[in-house]
């Protein structure tokens, strides 16, 4: 790379370089797998066209939760406190509903100390992407287990886990969360097509994304290792992703796929790997994820998708104009107002 | 209610005495859950529209129904409005608590009761009224359930008798209470008037009359609670989040009211956003993305939700995000007396959270105040980048109070120091939280902004002025002292003290709600015992350089207050310089009910000597 020549490089449809989404040098552990879904973040916001400056990032605490800063440093971004990025994120994407939210957690983040906000922020179905980066493990605190480790799991220390993991997928499809999946870092493809479609969702999108801890939970004995994931991996779908910008057809066999319009007119096309899973079937989705525990699967793919439900902001009723930036006519509301209310109080 | 009346005999009192002209409380025992409250309120509204002032005081119990509640109405023409200690009118409709009550009644008061009570035989010198209320409404409803209710209505027409309150004024109070509710309305007009006829047969025995004045003229009645939601409505809020706690529900409830009537525009559109939380701490949470993102946002809430939200708070604070907070103080933690007022948050909100933190209290005393420092809150949380605090208390929030009409915000909203596209594309460049002016605010920018320099990383504590991570002694050191430099700024822009009196020796300091027991207080010490005092009432905190000034010039202060460890003197004690902290004398009083002038008194002239 070094030695290659000078050259323009490659724009987007709003000019950008993939340069302009980059963000500060990781200081995670090398081959972490959190900085691989910093890659593939950078990507799919180059490939869509996003303005970094219309993102905002938000994060709790945790090796996930530092991610932020090593990814679009042309976006605001708000490292919260442990568990409670949802509350924050909500927050801030009601004041300024044109932002694009972007979330980053991890399993001790959202299953343990952040679980009552994150079941509360999925039943909202507020327009954000919420990523999981799923160890299994503490890493910044030095590898205890989290609450997504899989029953029989073992520690490097070789304790083993003797509690049931909580599925945040399953979680999230029996909330109200309009987007879910479930992917893993080493899967580049797959998570590629993911983000992207996430992107273009208006709603909701849970992601949960296996993301091996090379220096806690990447040993024999661990279900959370790259070894462990590649070999038990099961791509529910080959997914590829049309954006709306873009004039592509792919001809497939009739039945094979499912495609799904989002709300930008971009095309989610799901081809099935596994006869009879239409992920617009919430039972369907559920029933798959507790048959994949039972046979220490690891689903992947596109678990539910829902594009017909009213986000937050439409239920509330918010103008098109973020309630930030309200001028004082629009929020203070005339005297003649309070001289009425004055008048009922006599 | 454990506290005992004290027995001040006035000749004037007693039967056969001079009547008692519009300076009496009258205390209402029954059981909540029994539609009482409207009753009540009519009573209030009725001696304030014959322009006598009034003050209404409901002590209710953590309960929907079936326990006993009172509620008191104290009319004053001196235009006192704290509670009073002693009841000079009883009305009795709760048997479970109907010897307990009665022998509060100051001797020479008097005791409307239930008939069926028999409370006649408990004291000889007071005047006793027995009523048989359900043979009083018998004749307007069958219902059972109806008739419950009415019972209450017929009390006021009782009242209304024995005061010789106004029945137009009544008619007219019972008219605004149930507006167009026709069947109510019907209904509680006759209870009244059943309660007025029936009463032709007593005979009055007892001092106590209600005369026309004029004193109410112009004058609002409403809860602090209402007033607050108000001042957010006019200023502006965009973001309101909550969880449901008493006493401060209301406030979110009522202002949900105002928004939806005066802030949906005509193409459906609402300029706000409200959210039931799942908890405080999202509750908080949620208001901080919001004011970091730009919204104008608040929570309501009372000590157990301010416990929670304690670590928002210092990131709010270290990582300058505006919030503002209503703390509708009352008793905690847990169950016991959520329902009793008291000033017993300040000191653990102004140090909320872990770390070197300080934060902006506003303590309004009246409801017009309540009002006023809404407005203001969000103004100072925009100007300073930081969480602020509105302590009211259960006393001021949920109950009724007269006022002046609140006068419209002059000022325009001001947003504070944020830089917009073209301000950068002005600068061409910005740091967070590099002091360009000097004053500890630093420049923000909203996510949003659609200038490749606008973004910055938001952190709790560890960033220099770039906002860049940094765990250097020096950063960390210099950030911590420009925060404790902006703090300071915050004396001279926070509402001043505001001062009384003509240079006495002695000095009484007090916030809140204790402010009406203190303007009587100081009245019964000059006519009692002979002592001057001058007031000065502190309306914020970090403490305005006022404050000081007061300490100095006098030689004692008595700082008083509705908690039992004295946490304002606490605060003042560390703020002032040690030879004016040894100034300090602590009036601590923590009964869950609001403060009376009486128990003020005494204990300033006990310490006093005099």
């Amino acid at each position: 790379m070094a030695s290659a020549p000078p050259a323009t490089p490659r724009t987007n449809r709003i000019g950008l370089s993939v340069l302009d989404y980059r963000g500060l040098k990781t200081t995670l552990c090398a081959g972490c797998g959190h900085n691989a879904i910093s890659e593939r973040i950078v990507e799919a916001m180059f490939e869509m066209g996003v303005r970094p400056e219309r993102v905002a990032k938000f994060s709790g605490i945790g090796c996930s939760s530092k991610s932020p800063a090593y990814f679009l440093s042309r976006s605001h971004s708000f490292n919260a406190l442990h568990g409670r990025m949802p509350s924050v994120a909500t927050g801030a994407l009601l004041a300024n509903r044109t932002l694009i939210g972007l979330g980053v957690s991890g399993d001790g983040d959202t299953a343990s100390i952040g679980i009552g906000q994150f079941v509360h922020l999925m039943r909202r179905n507020l327009p954000i992407i919420y990523i999981i980066e799923d160890n299994g493990v503490y890493g910044l605190t030095k590898g205890q287990f989290s609450a997504t480790a899989d029953l029989g799991s073992t520690l490097k220390t070789g304790i083993v886990n003797e509690l049931l993991p909580i599925d945040t997928c399953a979680l999230a499809i029996q909330l109200g969360a309009t987007f879910v999946g479930r992917s893993f870092s080493g899967d580049k493809k797959q998570l590629h097509a993911m983000l992207q479609a996430a992107i273009a969702h208006r709603g909701t999108v849970m992601l949960d994304i296996i993301s091996p801890c090379v220096t806690f939970n990447d040993h024999e004995g661990s279900t959370k290792s790259y070894a462990y994931v590649k070999e038990h991996d099961e791509p529910l779908q080959e997914l590829s992703f049309v954006p709306s910008f873009e004039d592509i057809s792919v001809e497939y066999a009739p039945g094979t796929t499912v495609d799904v319009a989002l709300h930008d007119g971009s095309r989610l096309r799901l081809r099935k790997l596994e006869e009879g899973y239409d992920p617009r079937e919430k039972v369907v989705a559920v029933r798959r994820l507790m048959e994949a525990h039972a046979q220490s699967e690891v689903l992947t793919g596109v678990l539910y998708v829902d594009t017909s439900a009213e986000s937050f902001v439409d239920r509330l009723h918010l103008p098109d104009r973020p309630l930030a930036t309200l001028p004082q006519e629009a929020v203070r509301p005339p005297r003649a107002v309070l001289d009425e209310v004055m008048e009922a109080l006599r | 209610m454990a506290e005992l009346a004290v027995a001040v005999r006035d000749p004037s009192a007693l039967p056969g005495g001079d009547p008692v002209l519009n300076d009496m409380t009258i205390q209402v025992a029954t059981v909540n859950g029994s539609g009482s409250q409207s009753a009540n309120t009519v009573l209030l509204r009725t001696i304030f529209q014959m322009g006598v002032p009034v003050s209404g005081k409901n002590l209710f119990p953590s309960n929907i129904a079936g326990l006993p509640t009172w509620y008191s109405v104290r009319a004053s023409k001196d235009g006192y409005l704290a509670r009073k200690k002693e009841v000079d009118l009883l009305v009795a409709m709760n048997a479970e608590t109907a010897r307990e009550d009665v022998a509060q009644v100051r001797p020479g008061g008097a005791v409307v009761y239930d008939a069926p009570l028999g409370l006649a035989q408990l004291r000889g010198d007071l005047a006793f009224y027995p009523v048989p209320f359900d043979k009083l409404v018998g004749s307007i409803t069958g219902d059972a359930k109806l008739k419950k209710l009415l019972r209450n209505m017929a009390y006021v027409g009782v009242l209304a008798r024995l005061l010789e309150l106004e029945m137009a004024e009544v008619e007219r109070a019972i008219h605004k209470q149930f507006g167009k509710k026709a069947k109510a309305l019907e209904l509680n007009l006759a209870a009244a008037h059943a309660g007025f006829e029936g009463a032709a047969a007593l005979q009055k025995r007892d001092p106590y009359l209600i005369r026309r004045m004029d004193a109410t003229r112009g004058k609002v009645i409403v809860d602090g609670n209402s007033a607050a939601a108000l001042g957010a409505l006019f200023a502006g809020v965009t973001l309101v989040t909550w969880y449901p706690i008493t006493p401060s529900s209301s406030l979110v409830e009522t202002l949900i009211g105002y928004l939806r009537k005066y802030r949906i525009g005509p193409d459906g559109k609402a300029t706000f956003a409200v959210v039931q939380a799942e908890d405080e701490l999202a509750a908080i949470g949620m208001v901080i993305g919001a004011g970091w993102a730009g919204a104008r946002a608040m929570t309501a809430t009372a000590g157990p939700g301010i416990s929670l939200m304690a670590e928002f708070a210092g990131l709010g604070y270290f990582a300058e995000v505006p919030a503002v907070v209503f703390d509708v103080q009352r008793v905690g933690p847990s169950t016991g007396l959520p329902t009793r007022t008291s000033q017993g948050d300040v000191l653990s909100t102004a140090f909320l959270s872990h770390g070197d933190t300080q934060h902006i209290l506003l303590f309004p005393a009246t409801v017009e105040e309540c009002f006023s420092m809404a407005v203001e809150a969000f103004d100072l949380a925009e100007g300073f980048q930081t969480p602020v605090f509105v302590l009211s208390d259960l006393d001021l929030g949920m109950n009724n109070w007269m006022s002046d009409p609140f006068s419209y915000p002059e000022q325009p909203i001001r947003r504070g120091k944020v830089l917009s596209k073209e301000d950068l594309d002005r600068l061409g460049e910005f740091a967070r939280y590099k002091d360009v002016d000097g004053d500890g605010v630093t420049y923000r920018t909203l996510p949003g902004t659609d200038h490749p320099a606008a973004a910055y990383f938001t952190r709790g504590t560890g960033h220099d002025e770039h906002a860049r991570y940094s765990e250097r002694a020096e950063d960390w050191e210099g950030n911590l002292e420009r925060l404790a430099r902006k703090m300071d700024g915050a004396r001279s822009a926070v509402p001043a003290p505001i001062a009384a009196g003509k240079g006495a020796r002695l000095g009484v300091l007090a916030y809140g709600t204790s402010h009406h027991a203190i303007v009587e207080a100081r009245d019964e010490l000059r006519r009692e015992r002979g002592i001057e005092t001058d007031y000065l009432r502190v309306r914020a905190f970090p403490f305005a350089r006022e404050v000081h000034a007061f300490f100095e010039s006098h030689e004692r202060v008595y700082v008083v207050e509705q908690n039992r460890d004295g946490q304002l003197a606490a605060l003042l004690k560390l703020d002032l310089a040690p030879e004016l902290a040894a100034r300090v004398r602590s009036i601590a009083h923590i009964t869950g009910l609001p403060l009376d002038a009486r128990s003020v008194t005494e204990e300033l002239a006990m310490m006093e000597g005099r």
